[in-house]
């Protein structure tokens, strides 16, 4: 193991406490860091109180470190401002809150453009917006390598398009979305646009006004951080001229026996109490990744899905399920060997202490595209090394072997 | 490097790799030859694993079965078991089956004594997320019986 990736693994407890574990499976859920769990550990031990509410000092200690997460966040994003930061509980919550609190803005015709490529999350309500609303709801095919096919957009994109809601990184076959492609095309007819962040997350601070796009979604639990927390970053004008999607305490600026009026953003889409901890725990993640030499792990990365890649074709009948090395994606390694089934290989992989994810990973509309219903999935993350591309070949072969 | 067997390679032992290989039951059945039929489509939400189960009912009995797999081993191994089985078998029967099967996979029950081949399923025990891989086959072919007209009438 190389210096840099056994100093890493080791500021992760469940790694450093398991070296003989290869866990393949970051796009599902990344492993959590040192720092995030030791702050939120520290945050309920000595600040826990509910935030936004009280004004006794433990509670203002509470609002502050709250807040203060919200301020990492938006760094992270690189976001015009902390208020722009919407806590949620994951990035599906947050492409929840859109499909509602930007969807029900919509009419019966205006047009939502997403793409064969979503996982579920970036689907399903997308389609159950249509089902309330009566928008259309039209789909980005996928190309024959893999990305998505934007040939099509100037059909795609009419005047009545009002959103364009895709993934920035397939979770499924690594893809980036041609973000600056998509965005001018957009903009020409004035859709917004909205990014499905959750896998690109994990690999390193993102951009949102360097994008100009409208909306970003992510996670806590993909970026190192807890589970439970997620967070929607979008313009300020536009949250605030959304309405809110779920109602309760902490949302409202006032409520009568009749009426009840919201609260500015953010506060006006975090209803009821928030995942306190988990946004602190969150914060110290981001702080953390935004210290990292991001070019440094880039490289590594890039190396170690290119020496997968390359392992992988040299097994009989293995197809690869999206973009080659080179190409602009993320290290995220789909494959499909006809005739052994994603459970069974996974199966008999982690007998060898191999974590990998089979199945259909939440984007049956992409597999179909793709022509298979389920598929082995290896991801790379910043912990991971040369020792584990090779102990994944190795168990593969003997899988091969196994299940034949 | 050539890795060494253990123990959750005892799931695929050749047992199962033999029925799901062999597939017994597997198809469709003729649409006019046996009435009435149940049918019953289940997918695994896990992996997209589907399993079409047909039966022909006669006064409450399992006269014919075809089912179309497609899942894991273990999936194709257990519709095989109910290809080869079921035939004869009503409800309650089928019912006795996945209890066993249940008690076998949940603690040390015994296989059922009209089913020997479920035993093949025992090292699936430490692997609860396969279980309903298991299960899919069993949970498509009662599903298919409640659908049968009753066969009563139809007799």
């Amino acid at each position: 193991m190389s210096a840099t990736a056994a100093s890493l693994r080791n500021q992760f407890p469940l790694l450093a406490a398991a070296p003989d574990l290869h866990y393949l499976d970051s796009a599902a859920t990344a492993q959590i860091h040192r720092l995030a769990l030791d702050a939120m550990l520290h945050h309920e031990a000595t600040r826990r109180a509910n935030v936004l509410r009280g004004t006794y000092r433990l509670a203002e200690a509470a609002d502050l470190a709250y807040e203060q997460a919200r301020a990492i966040a938006a760094r992270f994003l690189n976001a015009g401002a902390a208020d722009e930061i919407v806590f949620t509980s994951g990035a599906t919550a947050s492409l929840n809150l859109v499909a509602h609190a930007f969807g029900n803005t919509l009419k019966a015709g205006d047009r939502v453009l997403i793409s064969v490529a979503e996982h579920h999350s970036n689907f399903v309500p997308w389609q159950m917006l249509r089902e309330r609303t009566g928008i259309e709801l039209a789909l980005i095919p996928l190309g024959a390598d893999g990305q998505l096919d934007l040939a099509g957009l100037p059909e795609l994109l009419d005047r009545n398009c009002r959103l364009v809601a895709v993934t920035h990184c397939s979770n499924v076959t690594g893809a980036m979305t041609d973000v600056a492609t998509l965005v001018a095309a957009a903009r020409r007819v004035g859709a917004r646009v909205l990014l499905d962040g959750a896998q690109a997350v994990q690999h390193g601070p993102q951009d949102v006004r360097g994008m100009d796009v409208d909306f970003y979604a992510f996670s806590g639990h993909k970026c190192f951080g807890p589970g439970g927390v997620g967070v929607l970053w979008s313009r300020g004008e536009l949250l605030a001229a959304m309405p809110p999607f779920l109602t309760g305490g902490g949302m409202i600026a006032s409520v009568t026996n009749e009426v009840a009026t919201w609260a500015e953003p953010p506060q006006r889409f975090e209803a009821g109490t928030p995942p306190i901890a988990q946004a602190v725990g969150l914060g110290a993640a981001l702080e953390w990744m935004m210290g990292l030499p991001w070019a440094r792990i880039h490289a590594t990365e890039g190396h170690l899905c290119e020496m997968l890649i390359t392992g992988l074709q040299c097994i009989p009948g293995l197809r690869l399920l999206g973009p080659q090395a080179s190409a602009q994606r993320a290290p995220i390694v789909s494959f499909d060997i006809p005739g052994l089934h994603p459970h069974d290989i996974c199966q008999v992989l982690d007998g060898h202490r191999l974590a990998l994810r089979g199945g259909h990973h939440c984007a049956q509309p992409l597999l179909a595209a793709l022509g298979v219903e389920a598929c082995t999935r290896a991801s790379i993350a910043l912990y991971t090394d040369e020792a584990e591309i090779e102990a994944l070949l190795d168990g593969l072969d003997y899988a091969v072997k196994v299940l034949t | 490097m050539s890795l060494k067997m253990n123990e959750a390679d005892a799931l695929y032992q050749d047992a199962i790799k033999q029925f799901a290989q062999a597939a017994h039951g597997h198809g469709q059945l003729a649409a006019a030859a046996l009435v009435p039929i149940g049918e019953a489509k289940l997918d695994n939400p896990l992996c997209g694993d589907r399993v079409r189960m047909q039966v022909a009912v006669s006064s409450g009995r399992i006269d014919a079965i075809a089912h179309e797999t497609r899942g894991c081993l273990l999936c194709r191994a257990a519709a095989a078991v109910l290809g080869l089985r079921a035939k004869g078998e009503d409800e309650a029967g089928i019912l006795a089956a996945v209890d066993g099967l249940q008690g076998l996979l949940q603690h040390d029950g015994a296989t059922p004594a009209a089913w020997p081949e479920l035993a093949m399923f025992e090292p699936a025990r430490a692997y609860p997320s396969r279980h309903r891989c298991i299960l899919l086959p069993f949970r498509a072919l009662l599903a298919a019986l409640r659908s049968a007209p009753a066969s009563d009438a139809a007799d």
